[in-house]
């Protein structure tokens, strides 16, 4: 809630409050505690099958951000189910399930599905969903067709197509230094030094296609070439993924991350983080858990995944169910007590003897948000000494609840003051909208609402403005 | 030739795309076609729970399970939308994601779990199996499309409404959720009978690509759903022919690809909204324009030296400093073959308009005329027309103003009145 607006980009954000050292602690200590039990938990083929599947899925994880900020999730998946016919011609001219023949020819068809959909949308007319699910499903088809018909003889089966086979990829290892490396360790491996390479090269130029394409054209960048790079890039970190996750938890890899980093942060090289963080701990977690259920690995990571977007959801600090609630809740009581503040402060000033019975200053908490809220506000106003309970059943204001409700008065008064000078509404129009607004005028905004109104004494009700605060009066 | 198997079959996959075809040519309506893939994906954790509850492969309760769980991902779907930051396209990923991986790691347990009955069977919701349906299939999948067909026929002015317009159908007071909810659960049933056949991903296809067809032959829903079923009708039979004639090619990528054939063909050749057909009335178009500015240009020409009409050379009209001449020459060429313009000293010679040719031409002239004046006259108007030159004034603009206008035109002198610069005055 900034309300200045800066029209030039600045040159140099300047440091930036950064988060507490606490927070990030406990950040860290979240995502590396359990990544380490299930690292020390398992044996050597375990911990390899660990290192597999984030090799694999945190690549996924980067690439997916920007399509989720791009609101381009569906053309990953797209291009993840496409990729298929990619793959089997890849393979059936190569031998092998990992390598540059298949990343290539997978590469090409990642593009070629962007490329489709895009023209079917634009020089057929068709909806983009609907030509998306005409490409895809299409491609898919080409590709069980190859891999059943074609690779009948050889070692590719449609089931390891997609569900993957991690369990297995661990175990197909090579000595490398010493070191029985799983082979296709190295090709995921290159993956995600080739996105990490990626993102931070084209940083800011995917930056800002992701945030304003419009803008990125004008400055020169052009939107189009970064779009299908990324395609590319989808497509190959897809197919890297594919032998361990199978084609269609590639999606689960590319958006969940992406998705549930996005209810928790607002910054984007925080949300790489996040998102990677999701990733580390979905593998660990996922694995440990398949194990632990005798299940298959890469559906575990899935669900994982699923599991901490679920708890996103829910208990995401600023964009989280539990965290709006809260914050509604806040706001309710405030105005209920800001409401009962008001409310006194003008029956004291119509007749400053007469008390308030309890039982109306309890209506007055219970207008806006009901009973229990209204209880809750009356409570805390008793408890910060706001007011005061009679043993005659009566409520009165306290020193600091006069303060307080003078200030709510008086924005109250000048904004209606405002609002008949400058918009002429008729007085029957002035109480709602001031009554609604008051709570959110502070001692700037009356300052400027006096001095604009050439600090003006009545309201257009003739009724007295209150002076700022200045202390008991 | 035709085995009782192969009957079977070939209804069966006949019915299942007809049907898919009818409910979902309301997903493409309302932009939902990936909603229906996160649907296909979203049944299989109720699968297998069916499954793992029931202890044995039982048909109505693994459907009540698929049915149950695709139903509460499409709910999900909408619940993130509504209730949180996440977009339609991420949450459609997830959920179809997520779900699937549930199923997945259900299945397997089921797989691993000795003793557990009849376990065959799951993989086949994931790939589709169309040589295994039965007697009874065809039964559940004729019962469904009836169910279907007959919600959509009587319910067929409400879905209408719902899927073109759901907030004016709102604020006519119909239950646009639960109408929703009722196409929504037409298409789960759709596919979860579907399942077992071709598949889940392929699914999806079937759900799509006849409504996209048909989407391209029609603009009223009425033949669209007829065509859309037909289309599922014909995509489904001659799939499942071609995969049980060749070795090899299982059924369900087959039908998916004569479903994308029709679809391809339908996007090219349809005759209005076809890439072809709008390429074809877009060259006619650019032709027309041709015509109609080269006798704009005779007749004024004409009109300069009335009541006289006198041929003149072609130099003097093609030459002019607009369009290319080789296209404004190609246009006189066709004006000569029609008889609007004549050639009085033979063919090469000068030109002149025809009797009829400047009756043509005089329409021409005043529908320019009154366009040009219009815009000179309401300038700010011009970005709020269609395209100008496509459309007639008097279709365009109210009969007030086109009288204003050629009153206008009039006073000035230029208005082409009847008989000025025609050879018979």
């Amino acid at each position: 809630m900034n309300p200045e607006r800066n029209p030039a980009p600045r040159p140099s954000p300047g440091p930036r409050p950064g988060l507490p050292a606490w927070r990030i602690g406990l950040a860290v200590g979240a995502v590396s505690a359990p990544t380490a039990w299930a690292l020390a938990a398992s044996d050597e083929i375990g911990r390899w099958t660990i290192a597999l599947g984030i090799a694999s899925s945190v690549p996924c994880a980067l690439l997916g951000c920007y399509l989720v900020l791009r609101r381009m999730s569906l053309l990953g998946d797209a291009i993840s189910h496409a990729v298929l016919p990619g793959i089997a011609v890849g393979f059936l001219l190569s031998g092998a399930l990992i390598g540059p023949a298949i990343i290539l020819g997978a590469m090409a068809v990642g593009m070629l599905t962007a490329l489709l959909t895009q023209l079917l949308s634009n020089l057929g007319r068709v909806p983009e969903d609907a030509s998306m699910g005409v490409v895809f499903t299409s491609l898919f088809a080409v590709g069980v067709l190859v891999i059943t018909n074609a690779a009948r003889d050889v070692d590719l089966d449609p089931g390891c197509v997609l569900y993957g086979l991690i369990e297995l990829a661990a175990i197909d290892s090579r000595p490398v230094f010493g070191l029985e490396v799983p082979r296709s360790f190295g090709a995921m491996a290159f993956a995600l030094a080739l996105t990490i390479g990626f993102v931070t090269l084209l940083w800011k130029e995917l930056s800002l296609v992701s945030f304003d394409p419009a803008l990125a054209t004008a400055v020169g960048i052009s939107a189009t070439v970064v779009h299908y790079a990324l395609m590319a890039m989808v497509a190959g970190v897809t197919v890297a993924a594919f032998e361990a996750v199978g084609s269609i938890l590639v999606v689960a890899m590319l958006i969940v991350p992406a998705a549930t980093a996005h209810l928790l942060t607002d910054r984007l090289p925080r949300m790489l983080l996040v998102a990677s963080a999701v990733a580390v701990l979905s593998a660990a977690v996922g694995y440990r858990l398949a194990v632990l259920w005798n299940t298959s690995v890469a559906g575990m990571m899935a669900v994982v995944s699923g599991g901490l977007f679920a708890s996103a959801v829910v208990g995401s600090p600023r964009h989280g169910l539990l965290g709006r609630a809260w914050h509604r809740l806040a706001l309710s009581l405030r105005i209920a007590r800001e409401d009962v503040l008001a409310r006194l402060f003008r029956a004291e000033e119509e007749s400053p003897s007469r008390p308030v019975a309890s039982g109306s200053a309890r209506g007055w908490a219970s207008s806006a948000a009901g009973r229990l809220v209204g209880a809750i506000a009356l409570r805390q106003l008793r408890a910060r000494d706001f007011i005061r309970a009679d043993e005659v059943d009566s409520v009165a204001l306290t020193g600091p609840g006069r303060d307080e409700a003078r200030e709510l008065v008086r924005s109250h008064r000048l904004w209606e003051s405002y609002l008949s000078t400058h918009f002429d509404l008729p007085p029957d129009h002035l109480h709602d909208p001031a009554e609604r607004i008051e709570h959110f005028i502070g001692p700037a905004l009356r300052a400027e609402l006096s001095a604009e109104l050439d600090r003006p004494d009545a309201d257009p009700h003739g009724r007295a403005i209150p002076p700022e605060g200045t202390g008991n009066g | 030739m035709l085995t009782y198997n192969t009957l079977i079959v070939l209804l069966g996959t006949g019915l299942l795309g007809a049907n898919a075809g009818l409910v979902g040519s309301y997903a493409v309506l309302r932009r939902r076609s990936l909603t229906g893939d996160a649907l296909a994906h979203a049944a299989l954790p109720g699968l297998c729970l069916a499954f793992l509850a029931v202890g044995q492969r039982s048909l109505p309760a693994m459907l009540a399970g698929a049915l149950l769980s695709g139903v509460a991902g499409v709910a999900v779907i909408s619940g993130l939308i509504r209730a949180t930051r996440v977009k339609e396209d991420a949450a459609i990923g997830i959920v179809l994601s997520v779900f699937f991986g549930a199923g997945i790691v259900l299945s397997r347990v089921i797989q691993n779990a000795p003793g557990l009955g009849n376990k065959a069977g799951l993989d086949s919701y994931i790939l589709g199996k169309t040589a295994g349906i039965i007697r009874q299939d065809v039964l559940l999948i004729g019962g469904v499309s009836a169910v279907s067909l007959v919600l959509i026929a009587l319910a067929y002015k409400e879905f209408k409404l719902t899927v073109f317009d759901p907030g004016f159908a709102r604020v006519q007071g119909w239950p646009v959720f639960w109408l929703d909810l009722m196409l929504m659960g037409l298409i789960a049933l759709a596919v979860v009978f579907g399942l077992p056949m071709v598949g889940v991903v392929l699914m999806a296809a079937l759900l799509i690509l006849p409504g996209a067809a048909a989407r391209f032959w029609t603009d009223r829903l009425g033949p669209m759903l007829a065509l859309a079923s037909a289309f599922g009708l014909v995509t489904g039979l001659a799939g499942t022919a071609i995969s049980a004639h060749s070795a090899g090619m299982p059924a369900g990528p087959i039908i998916v690809l004569v479903g994308s054939g029709v679809f391809l063909v339908s996007v090219l050749s349809a005759p209005r909204r076809g890439v072809l057909g709008r390429a074809l009335s877009a060259w006619r178009f650019r032709r027309e324009l041709q015509e109609r500015k080269l006798l704009r240009l005779l007749f004024d020409r004409a009109e300069a030296d009335r009541p006289a009409l006198r041929p003149i050379d072609r130099s003097a009209i093609l030459q002019g400093p607009s369009g290319p001449p080789r296209r404004l020459a190609k246009a006189l060429d066709r004006l000569i073959a029609r008889g609007d313009v004549v050639e009085p000293s033979g063919p090469g010679g000068p030109i002149v308009l025809s009797d009829t040719g400047m009756e043509r031409a005089r329409a021409v002239a005043r529908g320019y005329r009154l366009w040009e004046r219009f815009l000179i006259e309401y300038p700010e108007q011009a970005s709020a027309m269609a395209d100008l030159s496509r459309e007639s004034v008097a279709e365009v603009l109210p009969p007030d103003v086109v009288r204003e206008l050629e009153e206008a035109l009039r006073k000035s002198g230029q208005w082409p009145e009847d008989g000025t610069g025609g050879r018979s005055s």
